[in-house]
């Protein structure tokens, strides 16, 4: 039966063997056992939630890379190197480093000196329920939405790739995430995005090992690239920005610059709770401080495993890729590109591998989702404001509950994007209306103490508001593209890179005038949540190879190095 | 790992899944020796091998040093 379910779509990209399917297998049964040892542990809600406060620095920080590291990324990124050449390298260094390093030395001693177990929880010790319902409410809803698309996105890859039929992979996927979150809480999420952190570093590191290897190093490459796309700058990542019409992306450096470096990516990394619970799983604030720095160094080596694969794509592949929008019968797309290269250079065993960690990376996604979904609601949405006062193993069975309904309800998702795709370009729109001005309240509310209840809750729903009107404008009447984006040749990246700039911008502006005019808290109720008034721990007793302020200055050291090398 | 819970380190798993995936690549790697598979690229340089080989190293190396002992 389950054969059958698994083998009934017609035809694949890649074929497995044996020795693949027993890979795959003992995955699954790992994933399930350590779920089951894992449950005795999770006994308190802390510990279900927060995974006991007892993770050390190296294994929160591999989780907190790790939940960014899912396959619908790894796919994505591949697809839009291949699409935009090293210009995609962006979105993991000026992308995504220094807003590490930001949470790790300015923002992490706030969220975790306050004891709060969330980024909403945070919103309402600092401002109060308006802001904190806001965010949860919007946070919870996109989570799990975003877990439906991860199933689907999951199941689609594996019909296209292997043969399986969507239920079979949507059965399998959600039954598997449901039993080890459900059983071991963010212990287990956390244990599976290490695993799977390892798998995808094995399964998809030979690919530009051997891919450099046929192409005779990185000038072949780029020879060969050069040869097939004559009068094209695949290979420079600022070189082309100096003017929209220089790149395929129609991006200019500011953009990079200020709506991806300040804040799309500062949002991102520094507000989203489904990254910034891994780290708050820290044992203490100097091992909270230091795992967003240690995932910086491995982030920055993460374009070795996707864009090099999209490089080496262009350099090797015997035909051209096409948009997903365009892709007749018999033709690839660009998203398709890492499975191609795995299909090219890995036979037996190694593509196994490759797959599981295409499996585990979408698996992750969804527990990783699903795991924030439940403390969110647990905490911000059921114990406020539906059972105040009820015993702590009340909260962990709601959690679990969380768990199996909020998998439910992605596989009505899932199911729905099926039928409707363009869902799934709305639902992943939906993180960016909110997460770059919830960028701008946590920040001004972290590092200015004047900042008023009501300033925090205006500023943030005039950014949401702001970042959907842009967000809608520039999708259904193009001419608005030259409004907000300052030209009309801006791609769907770029456009988002200034919706979230300008949604940063107006939840700043907002804040600070309704603070001008509004009555501030008192300091009492600020005390360990904003700079001015919390006593930071020092650390003049640790030598200097363990302070995270150096580990931080070396990962932007390496990572100004870096665009000077591909400059 | 845990001060608190004494829970198996994480890396002892990933040593265990490394170590039995490292087995089973450089087994097949070695079976398809005199006969690589067809379709794939620079299948001369035998990847599964000297990878599979990395793995089972590796695999090794995590699962002896944290093993799980009991503490007296």
């Amino acid at each position: 039966m389950i054969a059958t379910m698994a083998l009934s779509a017609p035809s694949t990209l890649v074929h497995l063997s044996g020795v693949d399917l027993a890979i795959i297998a003992i995955y699954f049964l790992l994933v399930l056992g350590i779920g089951f040892y894992l449950k005795k542990f999770a006994k308190t809600g802390e510990d279900f939630f927060l995974a006991g406060r007892e993770m050390t620095a190296w294994v929160a920080g591999l989780a907190f890379v790790s939940a960014n590291l899912g396959s619908l990324e790894l796919l994505g990124w591949a697809g839009n190197a291949y699409q935009y050449g090293m210009m995609a390298a962006h979105w993991y260094w000026i992308g995504a480093i220094p807003a590490m390093v930001f949470l790790g030395i300015v923002m992490m001693p706030f969220y975790y000196i306050s004891k709060t177990h969330s980024v909403p929880g945070y919103l309402k010790l600092r401002y109060g329920t308006e802001a904190s319902a806001l965010s949860a409410v919007t946070f919870a809803f996109m989570t799990i939405l975003m877990s439906g698309v991860n199933m689907y996105a999951m199941a689609l890859v594996m019909e296209v790739v292997l043969g399986w039929s969507l239920h079979f992979s949507i059965i399998v996927s959600s039954l598997t995430v449901g039993v080890y979150v459900a059983a071991g809480g963010l212990f287990s999420a956390i244990f599976n995005e290490v695993l799977q952190f390892f798998l995808i570093w094995f399964g998809a590191l030979l690919i530009p090992i051997l891919g450099l290897i046929e192409t005779g190093g990185w000038s072949g490459m780029v020879a060969r690239i050069h040869e097939r796309f004559p009068g094209q700058n695949f290979t420079h990542m600022w070189g082309p920005m100096s003017s929209p019409s220089n790149n395929p992306m129609g991006v200019h450096w500011i953009a990079i610059v200020f709506g991806l470096g300040a804040v799309q990516s500062m949002g991102y990394w520094t507000t989203d709770f489904l990254v910034v619970q891994r780290v708050l799983s820290a044992k203490d604030v100097r091992s909270a401080k230091l795992a967003p720095i240690i995932g910086s160094f491995f982030k920055m080596a993460v374009p070795l495993i996707v864009i090099l694969p999209g490089l080496l794509g262009l350099a090797v592949l015997p035909f051209h890729l096409v948009p997903g929008n365009q892709a007749g019968p018999g033709q690839f797309k660009y998203d398709d590109v890492l499975p191609l290269m795995l299909a090219r250079y890995c036979g037996p065993g190694l593509l196994g591998l490759g797959i599981t960690a295409l499996v585990a990376g979408f698996m992750a996604g969804m527990a990783g989702n699903v795991s924030a979904f439940a403390t969110v609601w647990t905490y911000d949405l059921y114990r406020p404001y539906m059972r105040k006062d009820a015993p702590d193993a009340h909260y962990v069975s709601m959690g679990r509950w969380c768990t199996i309904i909020g998998l439910i309800v992605s596989i009505g998702t899932a199911y729905l994007v099926q039928y409707n795709k363009s869902m799934m370009d709305y639902v992943q729109a939906l993180f960016g209306f909110f997460i770059a001005p919830l960028f701008g309240t946590v920040v001004l509310g972290m590092l200015w103490k004047r900042v008023s209840r009501m300033a925090g809750f205006l500023g943030l729903l005039a950014g949401v508001i702001m970042s959907v009107t842009a967000f809608l404008l520039m999708k259904f009447d193009p001419s608005w593209v030259k409004v907000f984006a300052f030209s009309s040749l801006a791609q769907p990246l770029a456009q988002a890179m200034w919706q979230a700039l300008w949604a940063c911008v107006t939840c700043v502006v907002v804040t600070v005038l309704v603070t001008l005019v509004d009555k501030p808290k008192p300091d009492e109720e600020l005390r360990g949540l904003v700079y001015a008034l919390t006593e930071v721990p020092r650390e003049e007793g640790t030598s200097w190879l363990h302070r995270p302020a150096v580990w931080g200055v070396a990962a932007l050291v390496i990572l100004a190095v870096l665009q000077i090398i591909f400059w | 790992m845990s001060e608190k819970h004494q829970i198996i380190p994480v890396w002892f798993f990933v040593g265990s899944l490394l170590l039995i995936y490292g087995v089973l690549i450089l087994g097949s790697g070695l079976m398809e020796w005199s006969h690589p598979p067809e379709g794939v690229q620079l299948s001369n340089l035998h990847a599964p091998v000297w990878w599979g080989g990395l793995l089972v190293v590796l695999g090794t190396i995590y699962c002896a040093k944290y093993y799980p002992r009991s503490e007296a």
